[in-house]
């Protein structure tokens, strides 16, 4: 993958197929620290410990089609290969959060890539789960302070009623409310 | 069309949404699946989404349902999107580029002629 958050969906979409009913995506970027740190918690059908310890093994995966699983393994390495880590805790019938980080200013750390179109696309892809969204930044200390957007999609839900996400002027808001908080975000946080 | 903004701009769009006139698909509703395994995003699936999305947006298309699937199996062929309109057959398409999704939203899905150089043959 060329962007975090490809990886980001990708560990999503694994929430998704456990049935997750509610997902939680968070990003900060800790700009004195150094660190850009990202999680994603579900409430799905978790792991025992066993099969918690095996999906970081390439050749482990729950699918049918393929006998290979990578989207943990590699965001294990591309973490791994910036002075980073990669965290997941599970439990059975509770959930599975997975929590990753780089070193910000590592040479071969990936671009964050495109927030906007990564929690757009899964909204309108799984509308019946609840999608939450954080993204903080933590500028240098003479830049300002933490700029943080969170986004819940639940009150628009609400408001829009039983209209399709995919009408397109449901879209349209969606699209425009991920982006400009956004970029609310990372104007004044890193000076874009 | 102003851009909405604000939650009370929603409550003003459910109303209107349900009145206004668009643009509906050959033959009524339309399905969009797009693959979204590891292979899938790793070949440029988001941004096949973000096209498909793109165009119902700008183009006011209404009536179409878009979901995601995993791997199907034929990774070296992603991005795959699978396309039905109406009661018409499920067509899947192979190597869908976002230039590809405009050509299939706006031949097949609007038009009703199957993109047949993109097809993955059953």
């Amino acid at each position: 993958m060329r962007e975090i958050t490809l990886h980001l969906l990708d560990i999503a979409e694994n929430s998704v197929a456990a049935q997750a009913k509610t997902v939680f995506i968070a990003v900060c970027e800790d700009i004195p620290a150094d660190r850009l740190s990202a999680s994603v918690k579900d409430d799905g059908k978790g792991m025992d410990a066993e099969t918690l310890a095996s999906v970081v093994d390439p050749f482990v995966t729950s699918r049918t089609t393929r006998k290979v699983g990578l989207g943990i393994p590699l965001l294990k390495a591309a973490a791994e290969a910036c002075d980073g880590q990669l965290q997941m805790a599970s439990q059975l019938g509770k959930g599975t959060t997975l929590e990753v980080e780089f070193r910000r200013s590592h040479i071969d750390r990936m671009p964050l890539g495109d927030l906007g179109s990564t929690i757009l696309t899964l909204v309108v892809a799984y509308p019946h789960i609840h999608w939450l969204f954080s993204y903080k930044v933590i500028p240098d200390v003479e830049t300002g302070a933490m700029q943080e957007f969170l986004f819940d999609d639940a009150p628009i839900k609400a408001e829009i009623g039983d209209i399709p996400l995919t009408e397109p002027d449901v879209l349209a808001f969606f699209r425009n409310y991920l982006e400009e908080g956004i970029l609310a975000v990372q104007q004044p946080a890193l000076l874009i | 069309m102003a851009t909405i903004k604000s939650l009370d701009d929603l409550k003003r769009l459910r109303e209107e949404a349900l009145e206004k006139r668009r643009v509906k698909t050959e033959g009524g509703n339309a399905q969009v699946i797009v693959g979204m395994g590891t292979c899938g995003i790793a070949a440029g699936a988001r941004e096949t989404m973000k096209a498909i999305l793109s165009q119902i947006e700008t183009e006011e298309i209404s009536g179409i349902t878009v979901t995601q699937t995993g791997c199907i199996g034929m990774c070296e062929r992603e991005p795959i999107v699978q396309v039905m309109v109406g009661e018409g057959p499920k067509v899947t398409y192979g190597k869908v580029t976002p230039e590809v999704a405009r050509r299939i939203m706006k031949e097949h899905v609007l038009s009703g002629k199957v993109v047949e150089d993109f097809v993955i043959p059953a």
